[in-house]
């Protein structure tokens, strides 16, 4: 998805509607054994969901199909959705797995609402993801595992895929199992090793169904399983037969073409959002000229930076896996006190643990990133699954009055400079700044332009060098007039030692002060220093200027909510659409913007937190759509929301 | 002069220092008579000795009546959170090598609220000294009893005598693989800088527990090994490579069962001290070998002083060998990554 929204074309068709073009019979690129080719037929977009156990692969599968669809260069967006059981039990409704991928030839906001193919492991994964299709779509289902038992276990009193209560779509049932057994009889492998190459054999066939690149894959495999070059090869035989099956058999009469999409020209790569914001650490690191700390505790969905980052000591990186989040923090401070950028990153679980620590930083006044990759709450809640419930947390949850920055990425790709506008608003500030992430951005990905790194922020910083205050004496608090930003002295130089806490400090000496108006003036000014952030004006898209209707939203949701602005369109309803990527301080213009409209809707993946603080601090009625379901929005769902308010609007103006 | 392994990287002092320049403008608030005056004093004294530069000196404490001791302390300083230095300063002293870096504690603040932080900074060897200031009490929350408070201890929340058996500071530190554990007291400031000279020279973490009185909600607490009349019968003397006696006139040895036990000298063969043996057996038998409730035979000066891999040092040796491996790192190869895409004008 790239970020601009352009109405002329790419409007999302309602659900299961695909806009095919003729087929054409042309031979698929490993045609080469002059079997008559079968016909091909034009796709615009797809939106297949690979679904299974746990243990059957289904990421990898996807991740695999993604890759290939990357490679290929049409546009295209992610949902992995999976238990937070490593291997739930088998067969069961709470087990299974999914991977969603919606690609076209342009571009695309969201991984789609409703699957136009399903690839169905077990009768689990057909059970738990059929609700999901519309009617006509394709169900591919390996019926090797459709036996009577695991047919019980999922509570089907009949085999659905016979007793024709699967008529309203098209069904294909591949025996899965037993072709990939029978593909490998010669590699040598057991029988239980040789199954699980399954998963392979499905994307063979995916692959083949619509012209995806195989070379990839095969390298992928061939590296992934460098140390056992038999299941290496296992796993590639079982890709390439599940490729032949579709180019064989009978029932699979056509398979698909999805030219690549006319994104804006550039050299792209496909990432997903933990990776673009691991990445964004590295480059702030880099453009800071400042070793990166961080200090982290593993919590899902956030250990993946943890993970990545351990991987880039080469950058002058150090990771640190503490004891427990409060370590984690505390390390990442004690970093920051000794010149480096300090880093932590945590999800909602977390950032409970480091509220405290979060507001000796905002009383030290030192730069610290404190990432937080939302997920389900509250306590433990839904730890793979998404939300945007810890935004209050994050504006409020310290005691005392201690503001920190928040900044939230829309897109995945966007981790990436969101990293780096938050790392200008630490360093720039002295100040713990907040990056909210959440699930949905961390696992799903999508085509990234790589960045000219010579254009990236230049986020240099100079520390303090010189004693600033009379006779010689260094003042810790002693503030820059403009950015009211503190000095950063770092230990080590000379002239300048000092002694910085968490109790109250006079003014520019930064010596204890228990003084009523001292507190009270440096109460006032932290809050002054995070209020006079400079951060960019939002921009409202409302091509026809006629809007009356604005749909204001943060972070992820910003897929769903320009889809379902598109399809308004596309309808004919006009509908303004607005994205804040910077949540405190708001930007300057938002209070005007809001005011311009009769109606503010705001959907988010909580109870109303954004619409909270709107309606506290411009005194409009902002009025809250909201969905707390551990998933994304759905755009056609939003498309309802947003049409409903204008037909209101429509039928007071006519009353 | 003394030779301090530990602070190889961090830069000299370019002449000789003395005690008035690690002394602070700040108006020390501690109460009068309040043991931490004297420790302040054998620590500003004994910086000097360390020939590095103040600036490169820095000490991080939580909070308590003893963590105000960083803003006393012309260097640089943090005074934290309840609980948290260790974690604070493993920070900095995993990404500064080039400093030196102090950790200022209290009985609740280390082994309470922060015991988490102070057995996994142990755990881990960073280079960093902790001074552990024990008076058996909350003091700066006004006379709570503590985690080292004898069982029965009659206090504001224990009207009744508390209930909860205390810790061992050192036999904790022990068994959280500690490399360096020692024991002094505020009142003796020769031994105090004694054991101060060998957690510098250790390379690693050091844990250096201080009885430190505090005369106002637990006065006498460690009088026993302070009166002239007890105190040579209540204190052993732990120095490395010498027998461990008791008074005049007893001495410790290893009975039959392989336990310690005090005996008369000319029982048995005095236990000859061996700070750096590997196994922690030893040093943790003389943990326990003080009587809890009147603490008679209390051990004092370096229990366990081993050589352990550093953390720091050896999180700065996986930096190095990364990049010798794979060249330093350069961001825009990292950002392309190995699978692109392009797309034309
Ligand atoms: C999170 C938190 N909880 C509680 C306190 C209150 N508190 C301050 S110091 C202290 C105990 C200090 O005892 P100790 O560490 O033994 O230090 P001392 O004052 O005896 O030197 C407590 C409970 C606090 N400051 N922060
Ligand atoms: S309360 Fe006790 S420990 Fe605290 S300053 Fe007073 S005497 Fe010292
Ligand atoms: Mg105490």
């Amino acid at each position: 998805m790239t970020s601009q929204v352009d109405q002329s074309e790419a409007v999302d068709g309602p659900d299961g509607e695909r806009r095919t073009g003729p087929a054409s019979p042309r031979s698929g690129p490993q045609d080469g054994c002059g079997r008559a080719a079968k016909p091909i037929r034009r796709l615009d977009r797809v939106i297949i969901r690979f679904a299974g156990d746990s243990g059957d692969g289904m990421q990898l599968t996807g991740d695999r199909f993604t890759s290939e669809t990357a490679a290929f260069g049409n546009d295209l967006s992610t949902l992995p959705n999976f238990p937070a059981e490593i291997r739930a039990p088998a067969g069961t409704l709470p087990g299974v797995s999914s991977f969603q991928l919606h690609f076209a030839d342009h571009d695309i906001l969201t991984p789609g609402d409703a699957p136009d193919v399903l690839v169905a492991m077990n009768p689990a994964a057909l059970k738990a993801n059929l609700p999901d299709l519309p009617a006509g779509a394709e169900i591919i289902v390996n019926t090797d595992e459709f036996t009577k038992r695991a047919l019980a276990k999922v509570g089907y009193d009949r085999d659905p895929l016979t007793d024709g209560s699967l008529e309203a779509f098209r069904l294909h049932p591949v025996p899965l199992t037993s072709l990939t057994l029978e593909a490998l009889k010669d590699s040598g492998l057991a029988r239980k090793d040789a199954e699980r190459a399954k998963n392979m054999f499905a994307l063979g066939l995916l692959s083949w169904m619509y012209h995806r690149p195989t070379h990839g894959t095969e390298l992928f495999l061939r590296q992934k399983f460098a140390k056992k070059p038999q299941i290496a090869e296992a796993n590639v035989s079982a890709f390439r037969a599940g490729w032949n099956f579709g180019e064989t058999t009978e029932d699979f009469a056509v398979s698909y073409e999805i030219l690549p999409a006319k994104l804006p020209a550039g050299t792209y790569r496909n990432i997903s959002g933990n990776l673009a914001l691991s990445y964004g650490l590295v480059a702030a690191g880099e453009r800071s000229g400042l070793p990166v700390f961080l200090g982290s505790y593993p919590i899902t969905p956030a250990s993946d930076i943890l993970h990545e980052l351990s991987k880039h000591k080469n950058f002058g990186v150090r990771t640190f896996q503490a004891e427990d989040e409060i370590a984690g923090i505390g390390a990442a401070l004690g970093a920051a006190f000794g010149g480096a950028l300090g880093v932590t990153t945590t999800s909602g679980p977390g950032v409970a643990l480091k509220s405290e620590t979060i507001g000796l930083a905002v009383s030290l006044e030192l730069p610290l990133l404190v990432v937080d990759i939302q997920r389900g709450g509250p306590s433990t809640g839904l730890p793979t699954k998404t939300e945007q419930a810890d935004l209050l947390q994050a504006m409020f949850g310290r005691n005392g009055e201690a503001p920190v920055p928040i900044v939230a990425p829309a897109t995945p790709a966007e981790c990436f400079d969101a990293v780096l506008d938050a790392a200008r608003i630490a360093l720039t500030y002295r100040t713990p700044v907040f990056l909210l992430s959440d699930g949905y951005l961390a696992n799903g990905s999508e085509p990234w332009k790589i960045p000219d790194i010579d254009e990236l922020p230049d986020l240099r910083v100079e520390f303090a060098t010189e004693p600033n205050g009379p006779d010689g004496t260094f003042r810790p608090y002693q503030r820059d007039p403009h950015t009211l930003a503190r000095p950063w002295a770092v230990p080590g130089t000379p002239g300048l030692e000092h002694r910085i806490g968490g109790i109250e400090k006079q003014d520019g000496t930064g010596n204890i002060s228990y003084d009523p108006a001292n507190h009270d003036f440096m109460v006032r000014t932290r809050q002054a220093k995070i209020d006079g952030i400079e951060v960019p004006d939002v921009e409202v898209d409302d091509p026809s200027g006629e809007a009356r209707v604005l749909v204001l939203g943060w972070g992820s949701t910003y897929g769903p909510i320009a889809a379902a602005v598109r399809r308004v369109r596309a309808d004919g309803g006009q509908v303004a659409q607005a994205h804040l990527r910077n949540l405190n301080p708001f930007p300057a213009n938002l209070g005007t913007v809001l005011r311009r409209y009769e109606r503010v809707i705001v959907p988010e993946m909580n109870l109303g937190q954004l619409a909270l603080l709107l309606r506290a601090k411009y005194l409009v009625d902002a009025q809250s759509y909201n969905q707390v379901r551990g998933l994304p929005f759905k755009a056609a769902q939003l498309a309802d929301v947003l049409h409903a308010a204008i037909g209101t609007l429509d039928a007071e103006a006519t009353r | 002069m003394t030779d301090f392994p530990a602070l190889r990287l961090v830069p000299k002092a370019d002449g000789p220092q003395t005690a008035k320049d690690f002394k602070t403008d700040q108006e020390v608030r501690w109460c009068p008579g309040c043991g931490d005056y004297a420790i302040l004093a054998a620590v500003q004294s004994f910086m000097p000795e360390l020939g590095i530069r103040r600036e490169n000196t820095v000490f991080v404490s939580g909070i308590g009546c003893s963590s105000r001791f960083p803003y006393y302390m012309n260097t640089y300083g943090m005074h934290s959170i309840h609980g948290r230095a260790p974690a604070i300063a493993t920070g900095l002293a995993a990404s500064r090598p080039d400093l030196s870096v102090w950790v200022v504690t209290g009985d609740g603040d280390a082994l309470s609220i922060g015991g988490n932080h102070l057995i996994h900074a142990l755990r881990r060897n960073v280079n960093l000294k902790i001074l552990l200031f024990n008076n058996r009490i909350y003091g700066l929350t006004k006379g709570q009893y503590s985690p080292t408070s004898e069982v029965g201890k009659i206090t504001k929340s224990t009207p009744m005598g508390s209930l909860d058996a205390p810790f061992n500071p050192l036999s904790l530190a022990i068994g959280a693989e500690a490399s360096f554990v020692a024991r002094t007291i505020d009142s003796d400031r020769q031994h105090l800088q004694s054991v101060l000279r060998a957690a510098a020279q250790h390379e690693g973490t050091a844990l250096v527990e201080i009885y430190q009185n505090c005369n106002i909600f637990n006065d006498g607490a460690f009088e026993i090994l302070k009166e002239p009349g007890t105190r040579d019968e209540a204190i052993v003397r732990l120095e490395h490579g010498q027998p461990v006696l008791v008074g005049a006139d007893r001495h410790v040895v290893r009975g039959p069962d392989g336990e310690l036990r005090i005996a008369p000298l000319g029982e048995g063969t005095a236990l000859v001290h061996d700070a750096h043996a590997s196994s922690p057996a030893t040093a943790f038998a003389l943990t326990r070998l003080a009587d809890a409730d009147t603490l008679h035979h209390t051990p004092i000066g370096v229990l366990r002083d081993v050589r352990r891999d550093v953390y720091d040092v050896q999180m700065a040796d996986q930096l190095a060998l990364a990049e010798e491996q794979k060249g330093r790192g350069e961001l825009a190869g990292l950002l392309t990554g190995s699978s692109t895409w392009t797309v034309a004008e």
